[in-house]
């Protein structure tokens, strides 16, 4: 694709601008900064995986993937969860999957342990672990808000912090884990993932190109459960003190 | 004991210097305006909060010492809304001995000591009126066998006709078993009926405490005059 018809794209950018300053939603400079911002990050991420697949490199492969954990990490902890060191957990939470994911896509040889795969891979399981990682924090909050009164009858009853979170812990994961698996059942029927589609238009085989994607949405659907259970496993923990008192500032 | 609560402004004091004994065995009722420290005292006992100062010493041995788990189910607390779990009332009877993986007594004969029909073990809990729902709460502490009961304002949400009912049956429970009661209340009334010594907070001081017929009767301080005359429950509130 040539630079020119590259920047045609730009009036699709154009009409998003007119609509939101005829309709005074004071969106337009929103707009702007993240049609630029897009484009740089692309650019920039474009040569750098151009430099990293030419050198072939494990160590670069490996730097990247931490790279991309740790903006997924920042992501998470920079939205307010209130949850204390929740950090590190994340950070857990993210590796685990990583490691989980390409243990199993490497180990059974689904994918080539080159940096083409395994990158790409990585950012689609880490982005996608960052959106229900998200999504269950969110929830556990809301939960522990609105069900606060029955998490204090369990702990008055003697119960464990563990026993008083369960049905907490089991909406949220539920809750997180229901755009995945409702994504995955439309999916080539209401959109085309984009995995698959730029394969397609890069001249791959539509069939090659759908056995990646389904392997792909199968490591989703597993990870979207795990990242919710590893990160509720060591995220309620923290909303306890010593004594077992529910510890939550809204 | 003292508490305090870290608020925007600081530190705002909840309890203050409270010192005070409840014999083995008797009903002490908690009066005074919304926030003077009624519930804290409460939430205290069972370790649902901790002191910041001083120490809370159930049956010769201080809160923090005790297995928290061990000190719950020993000093049971039934809350003003008998909150339910989701599920039926029988799930929620047998919380407690799910939680503790205890026998069961039958759960017919629980619900008949509290004044429910076998029949309602299958209705969703979140069904129940309020004086039901308080009737399966405090059952559903009873599981636990507690010495002590801490009841937090736990007819204030219900009608009088529910609310003596209750009353009633925290009596019956008192009389069979003989537990230590800190009975939090808004009910002057009620609790001269049924406390055996009353006590008196406000603004996280305990004002007075007495026996129940004396507190009543001939109240030594001023503040405990005006209190009963009904002069300082908003003031103090406020």
């Amino acid at each position: 694709m040539s630079l020119f018809t590259l920047s045609l794209a730009l009036v699709f950018v154009g009409v998003a601008i007119v609509l939101s300053s005829g309709l005074k939603l004071g969106l337009e400079k929103d707009i702007v900064i993240a049609a630029v911002r897009s484009t740089i990050q692309l650019l920039i991420i474009g040569y750098v995986l151009s430099f990293i697949f030419s050198a072939d490199s494990p160590v670069f492969m490996i730097v990247m993937v931490m790279l991309i954990i740790g903006a997924a990490s920042q992501n998470i902890i920079k939205r307010k969860h209130n949850i204390p060191g929740l950090a590190w957990r994340v950070v857990v939470t993210l590796v685990t999957i990583e490691a989980v994911s390409m243990l199993f896509l490497l180990g059974l040889q689904i994918i080539p342990p080159s940096p083409r795969y395994v990158i790409t891979f990585s950012g689609m399981i880490v982005g996608s672990s960052m959106v229900i990682a998200n999504l269950f924090l969110n929830r556990l909050k809301a939960e522990v808000q609105t069900r606060k009164e029955e998490v204090q009858v369990v702990l008055a009853l003697g119960g464990t912090s563990r026993q008083a979170m369960q049905p907490i812990l089991k909406g949220a994961i539920r809750a997180s884990m229901i755009p995945t698996i409702d994504s995955t059942k439309t999916m080539g029927l209401v959109q085309l993932p984009g995995m698959m589609t730029g394969q397609i238009i890069g001249g791959a085989d539509p069939i090659e190109a759908v056995r990646f994607q389904l392997v792909i949405v199968f490591s989703l659907l597993a990870t979207a459960a795990l990242t919710s259970i590893i990160l509720g496993r060591l995220a309620y923990p923290a909303l306890f003190n010593e004594y077992e008192q529910l510890n939550y500032k809204e | 004991m003292s508490k305090f609560y870290e608020n925007g402004e600081g530190k705002e004091t909840v309890l203050q210097q409270i010192t005070a004994k409840v014999p083995a065995g008797s009903i002490v009722t908690l009066v005074g305006p919304s926030g003077s420290g009624k519930s804290t005292i409460l939430s205290l006992c069972n370790l649902l909060i901790t002191p910041d100062g001083g120490r809370v010493i159930v049956e010769g041995k201080e809160v923090r010492d005790w297995n928290v788990h061990e000190l719950r189910r020993h000093v049971g607390l039934a809350f003003q809304m008998g909150t339910m779990l989701l599920g039926t009332v029988k799930d929620n009877l047998l919380l407690a001995a799910r939680l503790h993986q205890l026998e069961t007594e039958a759960t017919e004969r629980i619900m008949q000591y509290v004044g429910l029909s076998e029949g309602m073990l299958a209705r969703q809990a979140d069904e129940l009126s309020g004086g039901q729902k308080q009737r399966v709460a405090l059952a559903r502490t009873l599981v636990n066998r507690p010495s002590i009961l801490l009841l937090d304002e736990v007819t204030s949400a219900l009608d009088p006709a529910a609310a003596r009912g209750i009353e009633e049956l925290i009596i019956k429970i008192h009389n069979d078993r003989q537990n230590t009661i800190l009975w939090v209340t808004h009910d002057l009334e009620q609790a001269k009926r049924v406390g055996d010594f009353t006590w008196l907070l406000a603004e996280g001081r305990l004002v007075e405490q007495a026996d129940t017929a004396s507190f009543f009767s001939q109240p030594k301080e001023p503040f405990t005059r005006r209190f009963l005359k009904g002069e300082l429950s908003e003031e103090a509130a406020r």
